[in-house]
C-alpha cells in the first residue's frame, strides 16, 4: 500500500463529506447515526494508522511512506513521515475516537459537530504528514476554520469573542510565515521539504532598516516562522488567546486544542526552524530559552490563582509547552527527545484533564472551583482518575509527565544552566497549583447541597479514560517505546544542527575567551 | 484596412451586429415582453463568441497597430464574455421581481462587453479611449436603470460624474504622452521611453494615465465612487460591475504599463505599488464598519484590486500571470457570492443588511455552507482557491524583490479576514431574529454551489487555466 498516509488523512474528510451531504434531519435517530458514523470513521482511521506505525522503520532517518503527485501552482502534493512526525500522526488518530465518544451527550446540531471534528482531524493529520511547504501551510491554516466554528457554535457564554480572537490571533501569526515560505520557495527553487532540509539558506550578516542582523536571512526567516509557531504553541507573551479559547470551547474542542493543535507549533519548530535555519536558531536560541523559562514560572503562578478549572488547566498547558520550546532550542539529543516526549505525554494528560473537567461540567454546568468540594465522597472512581492525571501533570515519576520534564531539563542544563534552574522552580509551582486544585475539588466534606446527588463515572466515561490511563503509566515506566522511534531522527537532526552552527559557536567561544 | 483586419475583429463585429439587430427587433416588436428570451439569447451569443475566441481566435496586429489581438487579449476577452454571460442569466429573476426586465438591459451589457473587448486588445491610446468610453457609457446607463429610485439615479449620476473626471485625467495623460512621444501607438511610446530613460513630460503623462486607470479599477485613493454605485445600482448590475469591467480595466492597466511603458518598469512600479498598498488597506479597514452587504462587497473588491495590482507591481511576466489568475478566481468568487445576494429578500423585499443572514445555517444549510466556503475564499484562507490566488501574487512580488509589499499584503489580509468572518458569524452564530425568506431560484443556487465547489476543488493546473494564463502573460510581456 503506497498511499497509506493519504488514506489516513482523507478518511475523516470523506466521512465528513458523506455526513454533510447524505445525512438529513435532526431527530434522535439521525443524531445517533452521525455519532456512530463519526466514531466508525475515526476508529477506522486509527486502525489504518497502526499499519503506518508497524511498517515504520525507526533506524531509517529518511522520510517513509512517501507519496508524490502533481498539484496546483507548480507545487506538489507530497506526504511522508519520519521519526519526528510519525508519533504525532498516531497521537491524533488515537485521540480522535475518544474525543468523539466524549461528546456523545451533545444534542445541539450534532451532525454539524461531527462534520467539524472529522474535518479537523483530517487537517491535523495533514499538517504532520505534509512534505510540501505550501501543503503544510494549507493544512496548518485550514484547521482554523473548523476550530473557529466549534468554539463559535458549541462554545460557552463568550464564545463569539473567543472564536474571533482565536482565529485572528493565529492568522496574524501565520501571515508572516507565508511570506517567508514564498521567499524560501524562490530562494531554493523548490517547495519540497526534504530538499529544503538540505538547502543552505544564506546567513551572512545583513542590514535591515539600519539594524545589523546577525545570521542574516536565516534569522529573518526564523523570526517569521517563530511568529507563527510561538502563537500556536503558545509561548509567553503571545499566549493570551489560549485561556479564552479553552474556557469557551466545548469539552471536545478543548481536548483537541490542548492535545493536538498546540503540538503543531512544536512540530513546526522541529520541522522548519531548527533544521532549516540552524544559524538563526543558534542566534535566537537564548531568547527562546528565556521566554520559555518565563512562561513556565509566570503561567504556573497565574494558574495558581484561577477560579475556573478550565482556565487553570489552560495556563498549566502554557507552562508545559514552555518545557517543550526550551527542550527544542537546547538543541541536543536529550532536549529534543524530551520535547517530543513531553508533547506526546501532554497530549494524553491535558486531554484527560479537560475530559475530567468535562465530566463534572456535564453534571453541574459550572467550572467554578468553589462550586465543588468533597467529590471523593460521591465519585470515588472519578477521584482516582483525576488524581492520576493530576499527578501526571505535576510530573510524578512513574507517569509520562515526569520523563518529558526530566529529559528537557537535562537537555537545557547542558545548554544554559541558569535557565534550567529557573525552569526547575516551575516543577514545584506545578505541584502547588495542581494539588491545590485537586484538594479544593475532590477532598473535604461534601457540604454543597447541589452536589449531593452527583453521580460517578458512567461506563462510557470509564472506557474513554481507560486507554489514556494505560498510556500515561506505560510511557512513564517504559519511555523507550517513544524514544526508540524518535531517537535516530532526532540524532540526525541534532548532528546536522551541530555541523551547521559549528562556525558560529566557535567564533562566539573565541570572542568570549578574549 | 483589409480583409485580414476585419477577420481579426470578427468577434467584435458579430457582437455589434447582434446588439444592433436585437435593438431594432425589440423596438419594432413586443418590446419588454421578450426580454427573458433575449437575455438567454444574449448569454448564449456571448458564450459562443467566447468559445470562438478560445478555440480558434485569430491572433495578430491589425489596423496599422491599432488593435493587438494576442494571447493576453484573448484570455481577458474570454473571461469577460463568460462572466458577463453568467451574470446576465443569473440576474434575470431579480430583474423580473423588481420590474426591471427591460430589453435595453442585455443590449447595453453587450455594448459594454464590446467596449471591454476593444480595451483589452488596444494597441493605440485612441483605441484604448474608444473602448473605455463605449464601456463606461453603457455602464452609466445600466447603473441608473431603476429610474424612479433615488439611490439608483444617484448611483448613475455619481458614476457618470466621477467616470467623466477619470476619463479627463486619462485624456490629459494621453495628450501629454502624445506630446512627448510624438505618437499614440504603444509601439512608438515604448520606443520613446526605452531603457529606463524617460522624459519628464512622459512621466507626467504616465502618472495621469495610471490615475485614470486606477479610477476604472476602483483602486484607492480613487475608489470613492465604488461603495455608492455598488449600493445604489440594482443588484444584478452590481454583480456585473464587480466582475467583467474589473477584469477589463485591470487587463487594460497591464496592457498600458507593459506595452507602452515596458521599458521603464522601475518608474511605474513604485506608483503601482503605492496604489496597491493603499487599496489593500482601505478595502480591509473601511469594510469593517459596513452593515450593507453590497457596500461590503464594494470595499472587498477594492481590497482585491489591491492584490491584483500586487501582481502587476512585480513588473514581470510571472506577475501578469498571477494577476490574470487572481482576477479569474476573483470573478468566480464574486459570481457565486452575488448569486446569493440576489436572492436575499425578507417578506419579498430586498434585504441587504448583513444581520439578515442570521442563522442562515439553520434555515438553509446548503446555501450557508457554500457561502461559508466563498467567504473564506475571499478572505484568502486555505484550502480555498482564494488562498492560491494570493499565493500567486505574493510569489510574483517576492520574486521581483518586493518583500515589503508582500508583508504589507498579508497583514492587510488578516485585517480583511475580520469582516468576512463576521458574515460567517451571522450565518452560524447569529440570533434568531430577522431571518431571510426561504427559497432561492435554482439558477442562483446552482451558481452559488458551483462557485463554492470550484473554490474547494484543487484541480492540478486549475483545469488548464494556469498554462493558459502563463501563455497570455508571455504574449504581453515578451
Amino acid at each position: 500500500m503506497d498511499n497509506l498516509l493519504s488514506i489516513v488523512t482523507f478518511t475523516p474528510l470523506i466521512a465528513a463529506l458523506i455526513l454533510a451531504v447524505f445525512l438529513r434531519g435532526e431527530d434522535e435517530a439521525a443524531q445517533r447515526n452521525a455519532k456512530w458514523l463519526a466514531l466508525g470513521a475515526t476508529s477506522f482511521t486509527f486502525l489504518v494508522s497502526l499499519f503506518v506505525l508497524t511498517g515504520f522503520d525507526p533506524s531509517n532517518t529518511e522520510f517513509q511512506f512517501v507519496e508524490e503527485r502533481e498539484w496546483i501552482a507548480g507545487l506538489t502534493y507530497k506526504v511522508g513521515v519520519d521519526g519526528i512526525s510519525v508519533l504525532f500522526v498516531m497521537l491524533t488518530t488515537f485521540l480522535m475516537p475518544l474525543v468523539i465518544a466524549a461528546c456523545w451527550d451533545v444534542t445541539h446540531r450534532v451532525k454539524d459537530y461531527m462534520v467539524a471534528l472529522l474535518v479537523l482531524e483530517g487537517l491535523m493529520i495533514g499538517v504532520f504528514v505534509a512534505l510540501d511547504l505550501i501543503l503544510f501551510y494549507l493544512f496548518f491554516e485550514a484547521g482554523l476554520i473548523p476550530m473557529f466554528l466549534i468554539i463559535g457554535i458549541w462554545g460557552g457564554k463568550d464564545r463569539i469573542y473567543a472564536s474571533f480572537k482565536f482565529f485572528l490571533y493565529t492568522l496574524l501569526g501565520s501571515a508572516l510565515m507565508l511570506v517567508a515560505m514564498v521567499y524560501m520557495a524562490i530562494d531554493a527553487q523548490t517547495t519540497d521539504i526534504a530538499q529544503l532540509l538540505d538547502h543552505d539558506f544564506d546567513f551572512a550578516p545583513l542590514n535591515a532598516l539600519g539594524l545589523e542582523v546577525v545570521g542574516g536571512v536565516q534569522t529573518l526567516l526564523w523570526l517569521a516562522f517563530f511568529a507563527s509557531f510561538a502563537v500556536k504553541m503558545p509561548m509567553w507573551p503571545v499566549h493570551t488567546w489560549l485561556p479564552d479559547a479553552h474556557v469557551q470551547a466545548p469539552t471536545a474542542g478543548s481536548v483537541v486544542l490542548a492535545a493536538i493543535l498546540l503540538k503543531m507549533g512544536g512540530y513546526g519548530f522541529l520541522r522548519f526552524s531548527l533544521p532549516m535555519f540552524p544559524v538563526g536558531s543558534e542566534v535566537m536560541g537564548p531568547l527562546v530559552l528565556w521566554l520559555s523559562a518565563i512562561a513556565i514560572v509566570y503561567a504556573s503562578l497565574v494558574a495558581m490563582m484561577q477560579d475556573d478549572m478550565k482556565k487553570l488547566i489552560a495556563y498549566s498547558s502554557v507552562a508545559h509547552m514552555g518545557f517543550v520550546t526550551m527542550g527544542i532550542f537546547a538543541a541536543n539529543q536529550q532536549g529534543v527527545d524530551g520535547a517530543i516526549f513531553q508533547m506526546i505525554s501532554h497530549g494524553f494528560i491535558s486531554g484527560a484533564l479537560f475530559l475530567c473537567v468535562g465530566v463534572v461540567y456535564d453534571r453541574m454546568h459550572t467550572r467554578e472551583i468553589t462550586a465543588y468540594g468533597g467529590l471523593v465522597n460521591r465519585m470515588p472512581a472519578y477521584a482516582l482518575i483525576f488524581m492520576l492525571f493530576t499527578m501526571a501533570n505535576v510530573g510524578l515519576p512513574g507517569t509520562s509527565g515526569f520523563v518529558g520534564e526530566f529529559l528537557t531539563l537535562v537537555g537545557v542544563f547542558q545548554a544554559n544552566t541558569w535557565v534550567a534552574l529557573v525552569a526547575c522552580t516551575g516543577v514545584i509551582l506545578s505541584a502547588a497549583y495542581a494539588l491545590w486544585l485537586y484538594r479544593r475539588v475532590v477532598f473535604g466534606d461534601l457540604i454543597k447541597e447541589s452536589l449531593r446527588s452527583i453521580t460517578d463515572l458512567t461506563a462510557r466515561e470509564k472506557a474513554i479514560f481507560a486507554p489514556l490511563v494505560f498510556f500515561t503509566i506505560l510511557l512513564g515506566v517504559y519511555p523507550a517505546l517513544v524514544t526508540d522511534i524518535i531517537g535516530p531522527s532526532v540524532a540526525q537532526l541534532v548532528a546536522n544542527y551541530d555541523i551547521a552552527t559549528a562556525d558560529l559557536v566557535l567564533t562566539r567561544d573565541v570572542a568570549a575567551a578574549e | 484596412m483589409n480583409a485580414a483586419d476585419l477577420e481579426l475583429i470578427l468577434p467584435e463585429i458579430v457582437l455589434s451586429i447582434f446588439a444592433m439587430g436585437a435593438l431594432l427587433g425589440a423596438v419594432y416588436t413586443s418590446k419588454d415582453a421578450l426580454t427573458r428570451p433575449l437575455i438567454w439569447a444574449t448569454a448564449a451569443v456571448l458564450a459562443v463568441v467566447a468559445f470562438m475566441i478560445a478555440v480558434g481566435g485569430e491572433t495578430g496586429t491589425g489596423f496599422n497597430g491599432m488593435i493587438v489581438k494576442d494571447g493576453f487579449a484573448q484570455f481577458a476577452q474570454v473571461v469577460i464574455l463568460l462572466s458577463a454571460a453568467f451574470v446576465l442569466v443569473m440576474g434575470q429573476d431579480y430583474m423580473a421581481r423588481t420590474g426591471l426586465l427591460k430589453f435595453e438591459y442585455p443590449i447595453l451589457i453587450v455594448l459594454a462587453c464590446i467596449g471591454m473587448m476593444v480595451m483589452v486588445s488596444s494597441g493605440n491610446l485612441l483605441t484604448l479611449y474608444m473602448g473605455l468610453e463605449l464601456q463606461s457609457l453603457s455602464l452609466y446607463v445600466v447603473a441608473s436603470m431603476r429610474r424612479d429610485d433615488v439611490k439608483s439615479t444617484e448611483a448613475g449620476l455619481k458614476y457618470f460624474v466621477l467616470g467623466a473626471l477619470s476619463s479627463g485625467l486619462l485624456l490629459y495623460g494621453i495628450s501629454l504622452t502624445y506630446g512627448y512621444a510624438g505618437t499614440l501607438d504603444y509601439a512608438g511610446v515604448v520606443a520613446a521611453a526605452a531603457d529606463g530613460d524617460i522624459a519628464l513630460g512622459l512621466l507626467f503623462g504616465l502618472v495621469f494615465m495610471i490615475a485614470g486607470l486606477a479610477f476604472k479599477v476602483s483602486a484607492a485613493p480613487f475608489h470613492m465612487w465604488t461603495p455608492d454605485v455598488y449600493e445604489g445600482s440594482p443588484t444584478p448590475i452590481t454583480a456585473f460591475f464587480a466582475t467583467a469591467p474589473k477584469v477589463a480595466a485591470m487587463c487594460l492597466f497591464a496592457r498600458v504599463v507593459h506595452d507602452a511603458f515596458g521599458g521603464v518598469v522601475a518608474d511605474w512600479q513604485q506608483v503601482v505599488a503605492l496604489v496597491c498598498v493603499l487599496s489593500m488597506f482601505v478595502g480591509a479597514i473601511a469594510a469593517i464598519g459596513q452593515r450593507d452587504i453590497k457596500r461590503l462587497m464594494a470595499y472587498s473588491s477594492i481590497a482585491h484590486m489591491g492584490y491584483a495590482l500586487m501582481g502587476l507591481a512585480a513588473g514581470t511576466s510571472q506577475g501578469v500571470e498571477a494577476m490574470l489568475l487572481y482576477m479569474t478566481i476573483y470573478v468566480v468568487m464574486n459570481i457565486g457570492t452575488f448569486a446569493f445576494i440576489l436572492a436575499m429578500t425578507r417578506d419579498g423585499m430586498d434585504a441587504t443588511d448583513i444581520a439578515s443572514l442570521n442563522q442562515l445555517s439553520k434555515s438553509r444549510p446548503g446555501a450557508a455552507l457554500a457561502l461559508l466556503v466563498l467567504m473564506f475564499s475571499l478572505a484568502g484562507i486555505p484550502p480555498t482557491l482564494g488562498f492560491f490566488a494570493k499565493y500567486y501574487v505574493l510569489t510574483a512580488a517576492v520574486d521581483a524583490g518586493l518583500v515589503w509589499l508582500a508583508v504589507l499584503g498579508v497583514i492587510a489580509s488578516v485585517i480583511g479576514a475580520f469582516y468576512y468572518l463576521r458574515i460567517v458569524f451571522y450565518m452560524y452564530f447569529g440570533s434568531e431574529e430577522g431571518q431571510l425568506d426561504q427559497g432561492m431560484p435554482a439558477l442562483q443556487m446552482g451558481a452559488l454551489v458551483a462557485a463554492a465547489i470550484l473554490m474547494l476543488a484543487l484541480f492540478p493546473d486549475l483545469l488548464g487555466l494556469e498554462p493558459a494564463a502563463a501563455l497570455a502573460a508571455d504574449a504581453l510581456v515578451n
